[in-house]
Parts: C-alpha cells; structure tokens; sequence
C-alpha cells in the first residue's frame, strides 16, 4: 500500500502529477491511498516512491483532464482513487471516455455535474454585507459551499467586483480581495462575518413585493434553491409567511371582485365579449355556420337559461331562441309567469351544428370536444352575468353547466349548488316536445316543462 | 402627487415591484461576456448564462431587479393592474433612484443586472425618455456592466427605441395577447399591428447591429441579448393551438429570443372585463415544454399543435406535449437508440438533449443495452415502451389504452421553465 498526499482538498496539479508518475510506473489502484495533508490514514502504508517519469508512453484525452479537473472538487474522499482508477483504464481503452454510459465515467460525471452545480449556486447565493474596515468600505460574505469550490470561483468575483474590496468567508478559508490582488486567509467562523446591513431589509422588501401569492409553487422554489442555503440568505426569512398568507391574498382579490357591483362597465364588457366570440375558431364548427350565435338580455339578469346549440333559423338570425323550439320556450316562459325581458338566454354550443341533406340542414348534436370547447364562453358569460339560477335546458347544457353527463329525469326539478357560488336547475329542452312521436302526451310534458320553470322562478327568492 | 413625493425609496419599490412581477421574464441569459476592469470604477460582469439569485415561493426566479419607473399609466388595459382606472396605490422613481437601488443589490450580489419598465406616464416619448435615462446613467455615469433588460413601448419613437438597444442587453415588446380580438377586448388602446411594427424594427436594428459588428470591431452592440415577447394565457378565447401558432410565426418573422407565457391570474382591482377565475397554471407549463419542442428538439410547430387535442386545440394537462405527440404518432416508435438518427431520438419522451447526445457518444464505440440507457435518464419506465436497446424489445406499444398509464405522471410536474 502506498499513500499519496495531496497539499488541499482541491489539490488538482498534486494529484495530476503524482497520477501521471504512478501509472506510467503502472501502479494499480487497489496498492494506492489518496490523503489530504500529512496526517497518516493508513499506519502500514509507505509513502510512494515514484520512479523518475518514463518517456511519455501514454495521453490522455481533454475530455478526462476536464473532468478530472472538476470532479476533483467534489467533497467525496473517494474521488482521487475514482479519477485514478479511470485514468489508469484508460491506457487500454482510451476511448472509455467517450461511453458515458460506463459506470465509472458516470460516476464520475454525477460528481463533477454536482460541483458545477454548487459553484453556479455560490455564485447566486453569496450575500455580501457592507461594512467600514482598515479606513474604507469592505464587502464581506459568509459562505458554506459543499464542495472544494471556493478557490476555482474566486476568479467570478474578482472579475465582477474588480473595483470594489471584498472577503469572502468560509469554513475551509477565507478569499481578500483589496482591487489588485486577491489572498487567501485561514478558515473562518460565521461570527467572523458581519451582521446585517441596512440594504437587506430593502432587498427583503423587494423580494416580497415580486412574489406573486395567486401563483404558489413551492417545489418549484426547493429545487433550486434547496434549504441547505437558506441559513445564509436573508430574504429566506420571509418564505413561511409568505406562503401561509398567499392563499388569503388570491381569496381576498377574488373576493372582492365578485362583491364588486355588477359596475358600469358590465355592459361594456359583454358586447366587448361577443364581439371577440363573432371571431371565435376554438373548435371546427366555426367553418360551417354562419356566425357566432351569442348570448342575449339584461347582463344583471337573476335568471339565466342555457339551450343545446343554435338551429338553422337561429345560425341565420345571430339571436338565440327564435326558432321552432324557441317559440315553444317562450310559450312555456310565458306561462310560468316569467318576464322573458328580465332573462338572460344562451346556449352551450355557439355554433350550428348541421349535416347537409338536401338543400335542408339537418341539426347534429354536439360532441363532448365542441361542449368543452366552447365552455370557455358559457364561462365568461356567467362572470359578467353572474345569475342567482341557471336553468340547463336539456343534457348538452346540463353538461355544460355541471362538467359532466347527467341524466334528466334523475336530477330535473330542483336546485343544485354550483361552485360558481350560484344555483343551477335541470329541465327537459324544448325541443323535445316538439319531436314527440306520441302527440297525445306532449300536453302533459309541457306542463311539467312549466312547472319545472315555475319552480326555478319561485326559488329565486 | 403630494403623497407620492413623500414616500422613501423602500414604499415606492414595495409598490413599484408588485406593479412589476406580471410579467414573467427575468431571464439574464444570452448576452455578450463582460467583465470589469481593474483601475477604473467599472462593475459587473456577464457570462452567457444567466444567474437566479433567488427564487420566491412561486417558483419562479429572481436574477434581475424588476421594477416600474411608475404605476402610473394613461392607458386602460383590463387586464393589467396599473391601468388608469384601478384604485391602486401610485408611485414613482426618479431615475437616479432607480440607479443607487440596482448598484446597491448589486454590489451585494443580490442581482444580475436591472429589468425596466413604465407605466405610459404624459407620453411615450417621455417615458421612453426616462427609461432610456435610467440605462444611460448606469452605463455612462457608472460604467454598470451588469444586465439592462428594457421595456420599450410601441408607438414612442424609434430614435428612441434604438437608443434603448444601445445600452441594454436586452429589449423587448409584450404582444399582451395571443389573438388581435383579445387585443382589441382587453387592450383597446393598444393596437397590434403598432406592436408589431415596433417590434420589425427592433429586429431590424439587431441585424443591423451584427451586420455592422462583422465588418467594424468599433461598431456597437446592438441589444446583444436580443428581443423577447409575453403573451398572457387564459385572458382570451386563444386555444393551445392559436397561442402555438402565433409563437411560432413572431419567432419566425422577428427572430425572437423568446416567447414568455404568462397565465393570467387574478389581480387586485380588477377590472369586470377580465375572467375572475384563472387557468389552470398547468396550462402555462405545457406551453412552455411545446415552445422547448420547437426550439431545441427540431419540432415543427404544426407538429406541436398535432399532439392537442383536434376539436378542443388544448394540450392535454396531465401529460406533457412530447408525450402526447408520441402517443398520437405511435407508428414512429419504437425507435432504435442503437441506430436511429439524432432526430429520431429526440422525439422518444424522457430522452433530453443531453441524453441524446450521450447515447450517440457512447454508440460510436459499442451498442448500448436498456442498463446503459437506464444510467443516462432519469426514468427509464418512461422512456422504454419507444426504445429498442441491444438486449430490450418494448411489447405494449400496440395497445395505445394499456400504454398511457404506464407512461403518464401520476403527480403533477414541477415547473422546470420558470424563466
């Protein structure tokens, strides 16, 4: 067993020159023990004695001196005996370095993929405090990297804060900087550092006010900016209040937007609506119809009523319900005791859906593609409208409305809360009576038609 | 304007910073190396990545010290806070404030650089003014060498414009929204082809710029960082599909850095045009992994726009667009990582960009097994039903119901392009 050792922890030219000595003698890994200093590690080791270097028999490629040269900084005492053994595999397969899906090489590549990690990390997370030293103004920062990186970094900040004085603390040594030439002191203790500056309040400040509490993503923070770093950032100080007061903060601002009065631009804001839904290509059925079939009546309206879909006379028209089954609805309507002025009316789909026959256009009920596809203006029209009771007219709305398929029968003639804060109701679509195959009972349905109108009227108040 | 005057320095930044965070870049990234130089009182430096100094709790980074020079605007855009009828609190920064708190991060590393914008205050021009002011005194006064990212505003004039470029690394213009109705609904006076316009000729003074950097080495650097946009998702009717497309046609026509997505979210104040309830923040995050497809794994944005859903134009929200893509495409797969091209490998989802070309280094000397690909990914479930390795044959490929399982997250992502 022979030791090797190495000046530092970051001691790259020790160990590259020691290597290049031992496996040009062709010393096997497994007789070596790489050491930090002088304190011995194995009491039956020899100190290695090298042979003079024999005449180069053997290169080794960039790709490994760069990797070597990082890895190197890792803090795993095994990475001088990995990068040695890798070297030494490397005299029969120089091209090992290239497989970077051999076990060793990956390795080895983890570790240097950490050390970059944490040398781009110290150079984001150093905080300096200002202080007033030796008759001037000193920069100086506590820091607890965890790698060797301390030395390879110095060149960041030299170059960055070239003019101005600088230290940069930490438990392994101490970087000075003074504008012309940088030294290195002994380790440091975080009591050697400052303790506040003034400015760190005003960054804290700052990195409050750039959080956005209707946006908490957490994990996304942890991950790259893990808690192992926090003790040294000021700003850290804040997150757990900032998070327990987020979810009040976005609540709050809904809120407040919903107590809002129905203002006075709420009619400005649904014409500004239907008119971006005259543009609307958010499913396919825009390239048949003839325009977007848009909703109509009072935007303070208590009562609102969503249909299917606009037919044929409607898709000419641009108004909903004044078709065959619209006539049929304001009958009903009528009969209920409902002012049809005071209702909002619109329907799930906006667009007619239609198979030719003939010269006739036949309807063709929506898929669940189209009825998602256009919830987005079923949606933007509730917030303007935001009525007390919403009555679904058949399964289409009653799908639009609940975001899933209901059966009619099952669920008509009763309120259901919405999440919206509203109330829904579920009845048949007038159309249905109007394609009855057995007449003799389409009396009957149309007065539970308007018993069902009647009863959402009635629980308006 | 009496109360304004009174607030210190730390009240107009909490609300100068709180006006600012809606818009989601704050990228430091891509401009030229710099550094300072001994002697003189330069400081600051920049390398081609960019630095996150910190990250708030939603996730997303902070590199840049992103404020308003003021709240206050003339214009009144629904879905923006500052908008003239919103009952929020007004500020407003000299610009020699602006300097003394960039410098004072900065020199405390808190920082990469400065991120600028304005509400429209008496007139463009003058706020132009004032924003370019602001870059001026820290690059001449000061000799900042850190990063200026500027907003410039549409219709102020170009002179002034192309002054911004000269002293930022970065300028850029936000679309606001992904369809001119949107525009036209949310933003009235604003108007898209103006914006449009603008930013033709920022990308004319980038090219010139290079143009003039190949022949004279004297010749200034012309926004070295380039231009990027920001759209707002979920504001208007735009399905995945409209948003992809129009990414896809602003990077082509104006060279674009980038295209930020910002999800709409709720904001004090708001005004009754605006929808109350925002999108799914998911939404966000799958465009921002189709807008990665199309800039670093060779898709076509056509192609993209095949893997949403062909009634609706919305990608799938519990898998990501590759995914999706590969599910819908399956008669691309399996694909050979023994001797498939680069192209071809790109598209197997869980293989990045650099797995790829780990697998294409280490096939020039040997034939990879499932083991070796397994010690290049980081899921190697994800990645084997469209992989053929030496000693690995994927069986359930056929059947397009028994797969999606398999395959699918059964938790939500983290954001990974918070920018």
């Amino acid at each position: 067993m022979r030791v090797v050792s190495l000046a530092d922890e970051d001691d790259f030219e020790g160990w590259r020159d020691a290597a290049r000595a031992l496996v040009q003698a062709r010393v096997p890994a497994s007789e070596l023990v790489w050491q930090v200093g002088d304190a011995p590690v194995d009491l039956f080791g020899d100190e290695a004695v090298l042979a003079p270097a024999a005449p180069a028999p053997f290169r080794v490629s960039r790709a490994f001196v760069d990797l070597a040269q990082t890895a190197i900084l890792h803090a795993d005492p095994q990475r001088f005996a990995l990068l040695y053994t890798l070297l030494t595999g490397l005299i029969d397969q120089p091209k090992r370095i290239e497989d970077r899906a051999d076990p060793l090489v990956r390795r080895l590549e983890e570790m240097a993929k950490a050390v970059r990690r944490d040398v781009h990390k110290m150079r984001a997370f150093v905080r300096f405090r200002e202080t007033e030293a030796d008759g001037g103004t000193r920069f100086v920062a506590w820091f607890e990297p965890e790698h060797h990186i301390v030395r390879a970094n110095a060149r960041f900040f030299v170059d960055r804060f070239t003019n101005m004085r600088w230290s940069i603390l930490t438990p392994e040594l101490s970087l000075h900087w003074d504008g012309d030439t940088l030294q290195e002191g002994p380790p440091a203790t975080k009591a050697d550092a400052p303790e506040g500056d003034p400015i760190e309040e005003v960054w804290k400040t700052y990195y409050a006010s750039i959080f956005n509490p209707a946006r908490l993503k957490t994990g996304a923070m942890l991950k790259e900016m893990p808690r192992k770093y926090w003790k040294n950032m000021p700003e850290t100080a804040l997150v757990k209040d900032l998070i327990a007061g987020a979810r009040a903060r976005e609540t709050a601002m809904v809120e407040t937007a919903q107590a809002t009065p129905a203002g006075s631009n709420s009619q400005a804001a649904w014409a500004a609506l239907r008119d971006e839904a005259m543009h609307c290509t958010r499913c396919h059925l825009y390239q048949h119809a003839t325009q977007t079939v848009f909703g109509e009546g009072p935007v303070d309206a208590r009562l609102m009523f969503v249909g299917e879909q606009p037919g044929d006379q409607e898709d000419l028209a641009g108004k909903p319900f004044v078709g065959p089954a619209g006539q049929m609805f304001d009958r009903a309507v009528t009969q209920a005791g409902i002012d049809r002025r005071t209702v909002y009316v619109t329907n799930a789909v906006k667009h007619f859906k239609f198979e030719p026959r003939g010269k006739r256009r036949i309807h063709s009920k929506p898929d669940a593609g189209e009825i998602s596809a256009c919830r987005w203006w079923y949606e933007q029209e509730r917030l303007i409208v935001r009525p007390e009771m919403t009555v679904a007219l058949g399964a289409t709305a009653a799908r639009q409305m609940l975001g899933k398929t209901v059966t009619i029968s099952r669920e008509r003639g009763r309120a259901i809360d919405l999440p919206d804060g509203g109330r829904g109701w579920i009845t048949i679509h007038p159309s249905f009576l109007l394609r009855m195959p057995d007449k003799s009972r389409v009396e009957d349905e149309f007065a539970a038609f308007v018993e069902d109108l009647k009863g959402a009227a009635a629980s308006l108040r | 304007m009496e109360r304004m005057a009174q607030l210190d320095v730390r009240s107009k930044l909490a609300i100068l910073a709180d006006a600012a965070k809606y818009d989601a870049s704050c990228a430091s990234s891509g401009t030229s190396k710099r550094k300072s130089d001994k002697g003189g009182k330069g400081l600051g430096s920049t390398e081609g990545m960019g630095i996150c100094h910190a990250y708030a709790p939603d996730g997303r980074c902070i590199s840049l010290l992103k404020i308003l020079l003021t709240n206050s605007c003339i214009f009144d855009c629904h879905y923006c806070i500052n908008r003239k009828s919103s009952n929020v609190r007004r500020a407003r920064f000299t610009p020699e404030e602006v300097v003394d708190l960039t410098l004072s991060f900065y020199r405390r590393n808190y920082i990469e650089g400065l991120f600028l914008s304005s509400g429209i205050i008496a007139s463009s021009n003058y706020t132009m003014e004032q924003i370019v002011r602001v870059a001026k005194l820290l690059r001449e006064e000061h000799d900042f060498r850190g990063y200026i990212h500027l907003k410039t505003i549409p219709d102020a004039d170009p002179e002034l414009v192309h002054q911004a470029g000269l002293y930022a690394d970065r300028v850029s213009i936000n679309v606001e929204l992904p369809t001119v109705a949107g525009l036209t609904r949310l933003a009235p006076e604003k108007s898209a082809p103006q914006i449009e316009g603008a930013m033709q000729d920022v990308r004319t003074a980038i090219d010139d710029g290079t143009d003039a950097k190949k022949r004279y080495k004297s010749a200034p650097r012309y926004a070295p960082a380039g231009q990027s946009t920001q759209m707002i998702v979920g504001a208007d009717a735009a399905t995945d599909g409209d948003i992809i497309g129009r990414a896809a046609g602003l990077y082509g026509r104006f060279n674009l850095r980038r295209v930020y997505y910002s999800a709409f979210s709720p904001i004090p104040d708001a005004s009754a045009v605006l929808p109350l309830q925002r999108p799914p923040l998911m939404r966000e995050h799958r465009l921002y992994q189709s807008d990665w497809l199309m800039r670093f794994y060779d898709y076509q944005p056509g192609e993209v726009a095949a893997a949403a859903d062909a009634t609706t134009g919305m990608l799938p929200l519990d898998i990501d667009p590759k995914l999706a893509w590969a599910l819908k495409f399956r008669d691309r797969f399996p694909v050979d990582v023994n001797r498939a091209p680069r192209e071809a490998l790109l598209r197997v989802p869980g293989l990045g960009v650099k797995a790829v070309d780990a697998i294409l280094a280490t096939r020039r000397w040997r034939r990879l097994r499932l083991a070796d690909v397994t010690r290049l990914t980081a899921s190697v479930a994800k990645v084997r039903p469209f992989l053929i390795a030496e000693d690995w044959r994927p069986v359930t490929l056929a059947d397009k119901a028994e797969l999606r399982p398999l395959v699918a997250p059964k938790r939500e992502q983290l954001e990974l392009f918070a920018a």
